[in-house]
């Protein structure tokens, strides 16, 4: 696998490889490229913002509360399309558990009259 | 006529902190904003990654926004004006503005804050040839279309320009549903940080081509394709190589420039490289009382910075409407040998110590800063890698300073 080292401005092009079940990090610069190009390989995860739609109209804007694997975003993105928010709610409010079996709970960013 | 100490114009993340920053100094301070809440563009911005250097934590651009907002909204010494238009302000500091609830407002300001951020380069600024159909945006319109207003822009886009604002939309519409079908970049290298590449990019398949830009545009109501081609070293479009793709939008990402319309026409000494005023470490301009601070001053990457300048700004602007502020000689700050632009340009002779902010003019990998004044060292600093991209920082004593400073890179 290839990618680019995000952990400073260097951005090192970093190839990742299993062979055995031992993963060697080749072109990173520090330690810290290659603990993020291991992680990148085996179990990626990004914390994912989106949108919510209220269900009388306008729009939240929502986080995860915690970095999910990096293959359940789609699964994330569907179910935020379909939900809808029924009440007010306020920033940093718990809007769903466990969104989509993602593990991750839904926080509101913003303030949203309903 | 109301009278205030410190008068802000405008309340994004600029003028939040520099309403705080006066206030630490007891100040009475206005906030003249001309949408219909505190925030600024941070209100649209809804991806994370905002406050790792300020709070130390890592929030989305809304939250990062309510933590100046609830600070600035529960402080009685702060009046904020939402929806009112600055107008004009003038050399002895009388501001006018108007508002539909307020209608004219007139301020006598003891020191006004310039806070009004910057805007985005257009479809017209970059002469971009073609049909003239719905369907064009600049990254930033789009934006505040889809995370404020809730409205999808298009269906099939190609962006125009890998800065940081046109990765976050490719992400972002792509996430809505959207295709982004390519993000040409006129440049060989993008301006973006390396982070939104890789995540904004790479974690969606949108491919990126550097050295390709844009030629023209086609569609009669609506956009229904644009033609890219590679350029060479010059910029020239290889129009040989012009190759069409289909699409119902295009997003331009092509630069910002700091909004100083008000400043036309008044003895504020701007910088021709910065678009912004020239100031001093306090950051006040050529013009005693009239401070500057955050994208209207110069264009920053990290908000956190921006925070951090217009404290700086909002105390200075405090003591000056105090008759606190000290005064004295200046020397000149002045770039040269791969550094771009220099900021605050003059500094005051004294004691302590002050934070001169840089850009390089391209990447530079291994290279030292160096500050000298009266052709003495005054601070050497080594680097791994500097970009254009990303603000770099140099702190110096004043009272090292005997002349004008040199900032420099050297191998």
């Amino acid at each position: 696998m290839n990618t680019t080292c995000i952990m400073c401005p260097m951005g090192c092009a970093l190839t990742i490889e299993e062979k055995e079940g031992v993963l060697t990090v080749v072109g990173n610069g520090c330690p810290r490229g290659d603990k993020y190009g291991r992680a990148e390989y085996s179990h990626p995860e990004r914390v994912v913002t989106t949108l919510l739609k209220g269900s009388r109209g306008g729009v939240v804007s929502v986080k995860t509360d915690r970095p999910i694997p990096k293959d359940k975003i789609g699964d994330l993105l569907a179910w935020a399309a379909a939900y809808r928010v029924d009440h007010a709610v306020e920033t940093g409010e718990v809007i769903a558990e466990n969104a989509a079996d993602t593990g991750a709970n839904i926080l509101a960013t913003s303030d949203f009259k309903g | 006529m109301e009278r205030f100490d410190v008068v802000i114009i405008g309340g994004g993340p600029a003028g939040m902190a520099a309403a705080l920053g006066a206030r630490e100094k007891g100040a009475s301070v206005a906030i003249l904003e001309r949408d219909d809440r505190l925030g600024g563009i941070l209100n649209q911005c809804i991806h994370n990654g905002f406050g790792l250097h300020y709070f130390g934590e890592e929030l989305t651009g809304p939250e990062y926004a309510k933590r100046f907002r609830d600070q600035v909204t529960k402080d009685d010494g702060i009046k904020v004006y939402l929806e009112a238009m600055v107008l004009s302000l003038t050399e002895d500091r009388l501001v006018r503005a108007i508002s539909p609830t307020a209608g004219l407002i007139e301020i006598e300001a003891g020191s006004i804050v310039l806070a009004m951020g910057c805007r985005e380069r257009s479809a017209g600024a970059i002469a971009l040839a073609g049909t003239r159909p719905a369907g064009i945006y600049t990254a930033g319109m789009a934006q505040r279309l889809s995370n404020i207003d809730g409205y999808l822009v298009g269906k099939e886009v190609v962006i125009l320009g890998s800065g940081d604002i046109g990765l976050i939309m490719a992400r972002r519409m792509t996430s809505e549903g959207a295709k982004v079908k390519l993000v040409a970049e006129i440049m060989p290298f993008s301006s973006g940080l390396k982070r939104n590449i890789v995540q904004c990019l790479n974690d969606y398949d949108i491919p990126l081509r550097y050295s390709t830009t844009v030629t023209r545009v086609e569609g009669e109501n609506r956009l229904t394709g644009v033609y890219v081609a590679p350029v060479d070293e010059r910029m020239n479009p290889d129009l040989s190589r012009e190759e069409y793709i289909p699409c119902d939008t295009l997003l331009l990402s092509v630069g910002l420039i700091p909004e100083n319309d008000l400043l036309n026409g008044s003895k504020v000494e701007m910088s021709r490289i910065t678009n912004g005023a020239v100031v001093d470490e306090y950051r006040q301009t050529s013009v005693p009382g009239i401070f500057s601070a955050g994208n209207v001053l110069h264009v920053h990457d990290l908000v956190d910075n921006v925070s951090e300048e217009a404290f700086v700004a909002g105390r200075s602007a405090a003591g000056f409407a105090r008759g606190e502020l000290s005064g004295g000689d200046t020397v000149n700050v002045l770039p040269s040998q791969g550094v771009r632009y220099a900021l605050p340009q003059r500094i005051h002779k004294g004691e302590g110590k002050v934070k001169i902010y840089f850009r390089v003019d391209r990447v530079y990998k291994g290279r030292t800063v160096l500050v000298t004044s009266n052709d003495e060292v005054v601070k050497r600093k080594k680097t791994l890698v500097m970009a254009p991209g990303e603000m770099q920082n140099i702190e110096i004593d004043k009272s090292l300073i005997k002349g004008d400073i040199s900032i420099i890179t050297e191998e």
